[in-house]
């Protein structure tokens, strides 16, 4: 299992269009991939899970991949936080 | 395709008119929804005279014959009478002038009577006609009336269009038209979809044949025409494909002039897709009444993250006033170090 943190440093803090790129990217690898905030930990396969979440500005995230291809999933997952804006 | 037509007939039928003369005429063709109203005709000028159309006569025209000399009146009216005229209509209960009726016998052209005005008996046969020849296209798909809202299934063949469509009538909506979907352009915003008559009731499932809805679930199962509102265009599901995940989509699909709203499912075993194509019916129903779930959702959620981001900053802030404090506190009394 590998993870990661995030630091959200978006003002509108991750809504419905970064949510739904973050889900798409995650859904491509067959790694069970997890977002977790605040204590509550969501698949990041799941779109109404994540937003759910409300995660905004400032927050502190940690995304986990289980699986074949766990490496990957992350990596692609913060590559895409970085492109929307989400954290650096 | 507008080679089709409408026989004098049918337009008799369905529009309330009476025969003045030629009964045995009416198996005329119509070709054309544009109705002529010969005025200056009457005066002998026939430059543009457009005789393949309906040729309706009014109080005003009537009225301006009855002053003609017979001889000049019977002239121009042989003049109207052209082999592709379809037929006369006088409105209003007037009676047709003899003249008239003795030039018709020639080229054998029915005379016709309204009891209604000028005008609404002109719209009644244009909206009549325009209906019913119209340009047609035909749409490779099933068409279900659910909740009263005409929903056109499209999709490759073999993915499962018909069989939604037993499932849909099975669960008390109505089928319009099986595999061939006529669809003609009422106005700029209504398509209206229907069976080509050979096809009316049927429908096709692999493995069974053949069926007749109206025999096997009765009268109320099945639907002539109607408006279609909505397509869903069924996809074999693919892993990489990014679906429409939150309903913002806002696909249209344009047939002839008029935009229709399109959702794309795709299918994948265990997926009811009756079920869904009734939700997605009446999600469309629910935004088209003035509710936007995805709008209120988004609303709620930019509610959500803008608490939360200021319990963030809050939490930090009050963290360092709390070490500031401590720092303080330890910089007057030295012995609470440790």
């Amino acid at each position: 299992m590998v993870k990661r943190q995030f630091k959200i440093i978006s003002e509108a803090g991750i809504h419905a269009r970064p949510a739904t790129l973050l889900v798409q990217t995650a859904t491509k690898y067959n790694s069970k991939v997890t977002l977790e905030y605040q204590g509550k930990s969501v698949d990041l396969k799941s779109i109404m899970g994540v937003m759910s979440l409300g995660v905004g500005h400032n927050a502190k995230i940690v995304i986990n991949a289980n699986g074949d291809d766990e490496k990957d999933a992350l990596n692609a997952v913060s590559e895409t936080m970085e492109k929307e804006g989400l954290s650096k | 395709m507008t080679n089709h037509s409408v026989s004098v007939a049918e337009l008799v039928k369905n529009t309330n008119l009476n025969v003045y003369y030629g009964k045995e005429y009416l198996d005329r063709l119509i070709t054309t929804s544009d109705i002529s109203r010969p005025g200056l005709e009457l005066t002998g000028y026939f430059n543009y005279y457009p005789a393949n159309r309906i040729q309706l006569l009014g109080i005003t025209e009537t009225s301006y014959a009855k002053g003609m000399a017979n001889g000049q009146l019977f002239h121009v009216m042989e003049h109207m009478c052209q082999p592709e005229t379809p037929a006369f209509v006088i409105s209003t209960k007037l009676r047709p002038p003899k003249e008239l009726i003795r030039a018709v016998k020639t080229e054998k052209i029915p005379v016709l009577g309204s009891e209604l005005t000028t005008s609404r008996i002109l719209s009644n046969m244009t909206n009549y006609l325009e209906g019913k020849l119209a340009e047609r296209k035909s749409i490779h798909g099933v068409l279900v009336d659910i909740y009263g809202l005409g929903v056109l299934i499209t999709g490759d063949s073999g993915i499962g269009k018909s069989e939604t469509a037993l499932e849909l009538i099975k669960r008390g909506h109505r089928l319009i038209a099986d595999d061939r979907v006529e669809v003609y352009q009422q106005d700029e915003h209504t398509l209206i979809g229907q069976a080509p008559q050979i096809l009316r009731n049927l429908l096709e499932i692999r493995g069974i044949g053949i069926i007749d809805v109206m025999n096997l679930f009765g009268a109320g199962a099945v639907r002539g025409k109607t408006k279609v509102d909505l397509i869903i265009h069924l996809v074999n599901w693919s892993k990489d494909a990014p679906y429409d995940r939150l309903g913002n989509g806002n696909v249209y699909k344009k047939i002839f002039d008029v935009k229709v709203d399109q959702n794309t499912i795709p299918v994948k075993t265990g997926r009811n897709l009756a079920v869904l194509i009734e939700s997605a019916a009446m999600n469309y129903r629910t935004r088209k009444m003035g509710y936007d779930v995805t709008a209120t959702f988004n609303n709620n959620l930019q509610k959500l993250i803008q608490a939360n981001s200021k319990d963030a900053s809050y939490n930090t802030s009050k963290q360092k006033q709390i070490l500031r404090n401590n720092k303080k506190a330890i910089q007057k009394n030295p012995h609470l170090k440790g």
